[in-house]
């Protein structure tokens, strides 16, 4: 089984899936994926195995990572501003960087405040809308703003041109697919009739016949002053809307833009991976390109073997009440333990065996199923335990980079 | 359990990918055995409720999935036509399509207003006595608080107008931890478990709804003792005389030993820093659920979800 330690003989094997080509040739990188996949740990380690292969800048940008992870990555409280893993903190963990790898964490409230900052036409406006008790809550809600905001900065962060590769762990979106639609939501719900009929004066409104009977009734039932309250929100907003649609416009182009690619993470149960095939066929819809499939916390394959299934019925008959007990006799000669005790923990291993068997039968099936929708796919194995360290990243990333040792490719 | 059952609304949320809604339809199907009347409901319009039980679609209107059993799907445009025909009274009927359609525009503006007419409708059912349960396939966990909070916004935000006063007796519905119940659905894995955690710190003082129980959903039997454990690792290392006794595919079984403990060990931790939550001031207890090894959706793993839930509380 895999082990958590490193790679000694780091052997790579030239039908080997990698990521490296893609690490190379692309300029954006989005990690996406259904929640509890290891979407922010994949992102983290693209970044490390970037670094590890190629000269220049990396920016891993992710979105709420396991506490552990992220005082790994020292990006507790540092928020939007990105910074860079000092090299010795990776040659410690056994990672020899050629590039700079940096760190960021989204942090929505300042990011939205940030682009209210920039947007806003005057001190007076950005004040009134930051000040605006409905701003929070607003933002919080109405265009799945984690996902915007992630586009926004991943436009951001490239355009400033400090680094040659940007990743980005996507926001765990309730339908992965949302944060594809962010930007143009953002831009018609600028354009939208609500916008427009809130924003009318509030006198005016009462008189406008098309607006008539909804109003009667939205202020009967919700109350003319938390209409107003929206409304007013709504009216300071507005001045800002050519900066954000132009934007949000923006934004949507780099999503389509060849030097943009999707890696879609998913591990091999049956919900996450319904999942990624939604989501890649989806993205391929939009003329995103889906640059690779990672598999992640893969069984290994030799478990589904009918080798495997004949050791563990043989197993299982040489061992328990019926049986003769000289396998265990031997085993427990050979390990200087007892034989009892050896029977049954032979007996139990073989007839619990068929359960992980069986579970890895189906996980052979869905990699298969999922390799059809990207170019390349790569399998990561079920490393023992949540990775929360620099050096668990970096056995990942080898794995990324089909890096696998002497002892486990043969 | 029994307690559990003896509520009148449990809102199941948990982290995405935990096995929410089995959970949701399973304990919906041990109340409606017990023979109680149940109304189960999926919140997001998802469809996986009605994968859970096999049928093809389910609606506003509640559907009869099994005896004493109904299942609905929300949609706060169909409550807000049911909240307008029962209160507002306007013959709107004719025109109510369009203007939803505008509303659903206000409702994704303004704060709680989506989630006060589906948390409503809920609360209406549990007002009107119309089941003896009413079990919620509720929001994940990281949005479970602002649906389940929705009265108490608008009860903030909104000073005037008939939603204002409508939250009043919701709030004394979802308030009372004799009547109302959060189910915290976990695994036995790191984000899940912290997720569990954080929600459970913050879901009273900010709804002012109490979880009546967690649910550790796919947990990993032990396979061995201790005294076995430590002579499973000897086997472990010593592979090769158990694969010249049977052949090649021993090393899988003892892989396969490994990994399925190695599992176990490290959710086992996770659970007891779950425990150490629950078990403090909150008391609230944890019910577990094996790892069925099996499909992962449909009909027969809520049967066994639901067997499970029916031994562990006897």
């Amino acid at each position: 089984m895999a082990t958590r330690s490193r790679p000694k003989q780091q052997v790579i094997i030239d039908d080997a899936p990698t990521l490296d080509p893609l690490l190379a040739s692309r300029e954006m990188i989005l990690v996406a994926g259904s929640g509890g996949v290891g979407k922010t740990t994949v992102a983290a380690a693209l970044g490390l195995a970037a670094v590890e292969r190629q000269h220049g800048s990396v920016l891993v940008l992710t979105v709420d990572p396991a506490r552990r992870l992220a005082s790994a990555l020292g990006l507790e409280a540092l928020g939007n501003t990105p910074h860079r893993i000092p090299n010795d903190v990776l040659v410690d963990a056994g990672i020899d960087p050629r590039g700079e790898l940096h760190v960021a964490m989204l942090d929505t409230k300042a990011g939205w405040d940030e682009l209210i900052r920039r947007h806003a036409p005057d001190a007076a406006t950005r004040d009134a809308v930051l000040a605006n008790p409905l701003y929070e809550n607003i933002t919080s809600r109405f265009v799945h703003s984690h996902d915007y905001l992630a586009m926004e900065q991943l436009h951001d962060l490239h355009a400033t041109g400090e680094y040659d590769l940007v990743i980005v762990d996507t926001p765990p979106s309730r339908n992965a697919l949302t944060i594809l639609d962010a930007p143009s939501r953002m831009a018609d719900f600028f354009g939208s009739r609500l916008l427009r009929w809130l924003t009318v004066p509030y006198r005016s409104r009462m008189f406008t016949f098309a607006s008539k009977p909804f109003y009667q009734v939205a202020d009967r039932i919700l109350g003319s002053r938390f209409l107003q309250d929206v409304a007013d929100f709504f009216v300071l907003f507005q001045q800002m809307e050519a900066g954000f649609v132009h934007r949000a416009n923006e934004v949507e182009a780099l999503l389509v833009d060849p030097r943009t690619a999707f890696v879609v993470v998913s591990t091999l149960e049956a919900a996450p991976a319904h999942e990624a095939r939604y989501l890649a066929e989806s993205l391929r819809d939009r003329k995103m390109t889906v640059g690779a499939i990672v598999a992640n916390r893969v069984l290994p394959e030799h478990l589904a073997t009918t080798a495997a299934t004949d050791a563990a019925s043989e197993i299982a008959g040489r061992t328990g009440a019926d049986a003769d007990g000289a396998l265990a006799a031997l085993v427990a000669e050979r390990t200087d333990t007892d034989a009892e005790v050896v029977d049954r923990v032979l007996h139990q291993m073989a007839t619990r065996f068929d359960d992980l068997a069986m579970v890895a039968a189906r996980e052979a099936d869905r990699r298969a199923e999922l390799a059809t929708l990207a170019a390349t796919t790569v399998t990561v194995p079920w490393l023992s335990g949540d990775i929360h360290d620099i050096g668990g990243l970096g056995l990942l990333a080898c794995h990324l980079r089909g890096i696998v040792d002497d002892a486990e490719s043969s | 359990m029994t307690d559990l059952l003896d509520l009148d609304l449990l809102f199941v949320t948990g982290k995405g990918g935990v096995g929410k809604t089995t959970v949701a339809a399973a304990i919906a199907e041990v109340a409606a055995r017990s023979g109680r009347s149940v109304l189960v409901c999926e919140m997001d319009a998802k469809g996986a409720l009605a994968t859970a039980f096999e049928v093809t679609e389910l609606t506003f209107e509640p559907t009869e999935v099994a005896p004493n059993l109904h299942a609905m799907s929300m949609s706060t445009e169909d409550s807000l036509r049911e909240y307008l025909r029962l209160y507002v009274k306007i013959p709107l009927i004719g025109r109510l399509g369009v203007l939803a359609s505008t509303f659903d525009f206000v409702a994704d503006a303004a704060p709680g207003v989506k989630e006060i007419l589906a948390v409503g409708k809920l609360c209406w059912e549990v007002k009107e006595r119309n089941y003896d349960l009413v079990v919620v396939d509720a929001e994940a966990s990281g949005h479970v608080v602002s649906q389940i909070g929705a009265p108490r916004v608008i009860a903030d935000l909104v000073q005037v107008g008939l939603v204002r006063e409508q939250t009043q007796w919701m709030l004394d519905i979802l308030e009372d931890p004799e009547r109302t119940g959060v189910v915290v659905t976990t695994t036995p894995e790191e984000m899940p478990v912290i997720e569990s955690i954080e929600l459970l710190e913050r879901l009273t003082a900010e709804t002012g709804t109490h979880a009546a129980a967690v649910v550790a959903n796919r947990v990993l039997p032990a396979m061995f003792d201790r005294k076995e454990q430590v002579v499973a690792r000897r086997i472990a290392d010593a592979v090769p005389v158990l694969v010249d006794a049977v052949g090649p595919g021993a090393s899988a079984v003892v892989d396969a030993a490994s990994i399925i403990e190695a599992r176990r060990a490290i959710g086992a931790e996770h659970l007891d820093r779950l425990r150490a939550v629950t078990g403090g001031a909150l008391a609230i207890p944890i019910i577990t659920v094996p790892e069925l090894f099996s499909r992962a959706h449909g009909r027969r793993v809520v049967t066994l979800v639901a067997d499970g839930l029916d031994a562990e509380l006897g």
